[in-house]
């Protein structure tokens, strides 16, 4: 038996970044809403043990639960796509906050160019800089237009940073706390990069360098660079996260309730519009519908998308006829990188998520790309977050990966050894999708979602571009030997990577190229919202939270408009 | 007794492979040889250890809680001594506790794959897309070591745990190579699984039963669990602190 419940305005699945974001503009509207959540209740309570690398970060304690629900995954179309049985590559979130709670807090708004990518390449390189196997677009959203929303997703999570990188967009407003400390090691890589002539500046952090107070009230405490902020959560509540800032700003209304163990499992529709949310309580396996005026996706990219395949909304995307936008498009992240071996130690361990350096100089089109074959590029930070002995074994070329000399090299590496590291933009591919899996369930017996991907020739030359830029850094920093990423092959799910996952559920000016428009309304269904990664048509050269949480602010005035005044709201 | 000959056989195998004894029977005797002064500083702080402590962890009983036959877990201890031995540093796979760590982690979640996905159908996969294996972690612990066993009667007519050092590397390296056949797992996926767990048992905070007396932090510098970098983070000097584990909290 099915029970329903009580009608609401406004009901999220998930409550992370983007659901919370959701709830709070809604609530102070005075809209009800209702936040499902498959996991837990959690608060900075429950963090005073976090400082253990081999629960949290090595045993996944705040990531999602895999034995009941996980993707499967093949490198092409030829292979059969196996589930993930173990997490790797990326880390999904679970329970209040999601995956906001153990992120490190490196703040970015994309660039400019990121979102008008197409048009601008065509302009600057012609119609045939990359074959039309890759699939890029516009976003249907400039940077100017979405330039409030950061400023408000900045200010609520009282971004540290200094905006003094001349590829930036404009801003309206300065960060709204100062930029963390400014530690020896990331002091070398300023002089290295500047004696390069690139123009280094403080990473936009999360992890805040002073008490700060947000427009909502809410109190942000001042980081300890306790060097555990990377998969735990912040035992100090000094890293900004849903559930310090726009949860207790949601609730504090009256308007909103979250019910967890909640776990959606279908989006219900009559016509062109939704009417509510189904979902399995995870104790009892009771099921329930949630009905609502409005139904958000924000149950981070992946299920977005899985929810709508599930409940047949929209058309699924297909490599073979190139019909379809959802799944389409879907991209990740490429690493490159280089390591230095250097004779003196350095506090590695001390750090934060977000305490670092950057240079802009090879990142977007920053850079000329005439005589390149490949387009964009990456940011090259140096990040000191706090380096722990389980997963930081660092031992030069030629030193075996076990017994004596391993010993030896990786402990005396392990204060003695510094990295830069790129990440990488990912340009869609018409072979890099996702779709639902034929074969395997999750626990609820709802079919897992499938991911196709590979690495494609544009990532492998700008991995090999970009690794050199990074070695020439580290030289310049004085390492005494310095060793580039080694070339990337095929894409491997079992490595960590980034939880940079983006594409799917495509923003986009038309309902031909796209899934949702640019306030995050799907085509089909005007009181249905996605919001997260999965909107960006494709992957850019930094994380994606920043520019994430900006979507959500617009998808929050397209619902507060829509529910005034209903309709398509472009 | 069973039980006392159990103790017997392992002090014979110590001596025979060479490992000095101090090194399995008080992890925290070789510990303070090489670190700061043990007794001196680990309960810093803390007025009385709370359970659980490195110190309790010491002088309270050993005993094991996934493995049932005493062979198996002398594999397990000499093969991690291999993997992370002992030397100049200070105590190797043996000394730190690794594996107790393991064979308690083998009871628990980790060995029974509690957090993985782990419906069929079964395929063998790419090896992009990772773990496919229908076993469990614990059973592929217990299948690796027992083949170690078998692979050392094979090649040289002598329990793994008689072999020489060279020996034992031999048979490692086979498995990294994925030479040797395993039933339902590659050799090469079970060692890498097996280099894994003897670094986390390393590592780990010693309320999990290893990095006895914090030695494997001691060893690398690395200072555990700290409430606040903030006042030494701008500090050009290297800075060495006397490590605390999250079992000395004193919130
Ligand atoms: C280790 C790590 C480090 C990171 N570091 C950074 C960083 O430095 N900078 C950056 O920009 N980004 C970083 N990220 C990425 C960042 O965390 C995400 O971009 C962001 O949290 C996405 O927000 P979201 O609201 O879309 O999804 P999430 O935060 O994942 O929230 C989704 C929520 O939905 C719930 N949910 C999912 N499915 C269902 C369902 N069917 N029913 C009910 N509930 C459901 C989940 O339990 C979860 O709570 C990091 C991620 C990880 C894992
Ligand atoms: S480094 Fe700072 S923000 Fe991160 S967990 Fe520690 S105190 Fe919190």
């Amino acid at each position: 038996m099915v029970t329903t419940l009580d009608k609401v305005d406004v009901v999220t699945v998930g409550v992370g970044w983007t659901g919370g974001i959701i709830a709070a503009e809604c609530a102070k509207e005075g809209l009800k809403v209702v936040g499902l959540e498959r996991g837990r209740e959690r608060s900075t309570q429950d963090f005073s043990m976090v400082h253990d690398e081999y629960r949290y970060a090595i045993r996944y304690e705040l990531m999602q639960d895999l034995s009941k629900e996980t993707v499967t995954f093949r490198n092409n179309r030829k292979q059969r796509a196996l589930p993930m049985r173990q997490m790797g590559s990326f880390l999904l979130g679970e329970g209040l906050g999601g995956s906001g709670t153990h992120w490190n807090g490196q703040n970015w708004r994309f660039l400019p160019y990121d979102f008008q990518i197409k048009s601008m390449t065509e302009e600057k390189y012609g119609k045939n800089k990359l074959s039309a196997d890759y699939t890029l677009q516009d976003w249907g959203i400039t940077y100017d237009e979405l330039e409030p929303y950061f400023d408000r997703f900045e200010k609520t999570a009282g971004i540290s940073g200094e905006a003094t990188n001349p590829f930036w967009g404009q801003r309206s407003a300065e960060y709204p706390t100062p930029p963390m400390k400014k530690t020896p090691i990331l002091q070398r890589f300023e002089t290295a990069s500047k004696n390069l002539g690139y123009s280094p500046f403080m990473l936009p952090s999360a992890n805040l360098s002073e008490t700060y107070k947000n427009p909502d009230g809410k109190t942000i405490n001042a980081c300890q660079y306790c060097g555990f902020c990377e998969r735990f959560g912040c035992e100090y509540g000094a890293k900004s996260s849903p559930e310090i800032t726009v949860v207790p700003t949601a609730l504090e209304t009256g308007n909103f309730e979250i019910k967890f163990n909640a776990n959606a499992v279908e989006i219900l529709k009559e016509g062109d519009k939704v009417t509510g949310v189904k979902y399995v309580d995870t104790v009892t396996f009771e099921e329930f519908i949630q009905p609502a005026e409005v139904v958000v996706l924000t149950s981070y990219m992946m299920n977005n998308a899985k929810l709508l395949m599930v409940s047949k909304i929209g058309e699924q995307y297909d490599p073979e006829t190139g019909r379809g936008t959802l799944g389409k498009n879907y991209a990740y992240q490429i690493l490159p990188g280089a390591s230095g071996f250097f004779d003196e130690q350095m506090n590695v361990f001390m750090g934060a998520g977000a305490l670092g350096m950057t240079v802009d100089d090879f990142n977007g089109d920053n850079f000329d790309h005439n005589d390149l074959d490949f387009i964009h590029g990456a940011s090259l930070s140096i990040t000191q977050t706090g380096l722990r002995p389980i997963l930081t074994n660092p031992i030069p070329p030629d030193t075996p990966s076990w017994g004596a000399d391993f010993k030896k090299a990786s402990i005396h590496n392990y204060t003695r050894t510094l990295s830069v590291g790129g990440q990488g933009a990912s340009m869609p591919h018409k072979e890099n999708y996702m779709s639902l899996d034929g074969t395997y369930k999750d626990i609820y017996g709802v079919p897992l979602l499938q991911l196709t991907y590979n690495f494609t020739d544009q990532d492998r030359a700008l991995h090999a571009y970009l690794t050199e830029k990074a070695a020439g850094i580290m030289q310049e920093m004085g390492a005494k030997t310095v060793v580039g990423g080694n070339p990337i092959s095929d894409y491997d799910i079992v490595p960590y990577q980034t939880t940079h996952n983006t594409g799917g559920t495509m923003m986009g000016s038309s309902r031909d190229d796209s899934v949702v428009n640019n306030y995050l309304q799907h085509w089909d269904a005007e009181n249905l919202f996605v919001v997260g990664a999965g909107n960006f048509a494709h992957n850019g050269g930094y994380n994606p939270t920043g520019t994430v949480g900006a979507l959500a602010y617009r998808c929050a005035e397209g619902i507060i408009k829509y529910s005034k005044d209903g309709g398509t709201l472009v | 007794m069973a039980k006392k000959e159990k103790n017997f056989s392992r002090r014979d195998f110590l001596k025979t492979s060479g490992i000095a004894t101090g090194a399995l029977i008080g992890g925290g005797l070789i510990g303070g040889l090489i670190g700061s002064n043990v007794s001196g500083n680990s309960g810093a702080g803390t007025a009385s250890p709370a359970p659980g402590t490195a110190n309790q962890g010491q002088m309270s009983v050993r005993g094991l809680q996934f493995f049932k036959n005493d062979v198996e877990f002398q594999v397990l201890s000499q093969a991690a001594e291999r993997i992370f031995p002992e030397d100049d540093l200070g105590p190797g796979a043996i000394g730190l506790g690794v594996p107790y760590f393991i064979d308690q982690q083998l009871a628990g979640a980790y060995g029974e794959n509690s957090k993985e996905y782990m419906q069929g159908p079964f395929f063998e996969g790419e090896s992009t897309q990772g773990y496919q294996s229908r076993l469990k972690r614990n059973e592929m612990f217990r299948q690796g070591l027992i083949l170690m066993q078998t692979e050392a009667q094979r090649r040289f007519n002598k329990d793994f745990v008689e072999l020489d050092g060279g020996q034992m590397d031999e048979i490692l390296t086979a498995f990294q190579e994925d030479e040797l056949e395993m039933k339902g797992v590659s050799s090469l996926f079970f060692f890498r699984l097996f280099r894994m767990a003897v670094l986390e048992g390393a590592y780990a905070d010693p309320i999990y039963g290893g990095n006895q007396n914090m030695d494997g932090w001691r060893m690398k510098g690395f200072p555990g669990h700290q409430a606040s970098y903030i006042n030494q983070i701008e500090s050009e000097e290297f800075a060495e602190i006397e490590p605390k584990s999250i079992g000395n909290m004193n919130h």
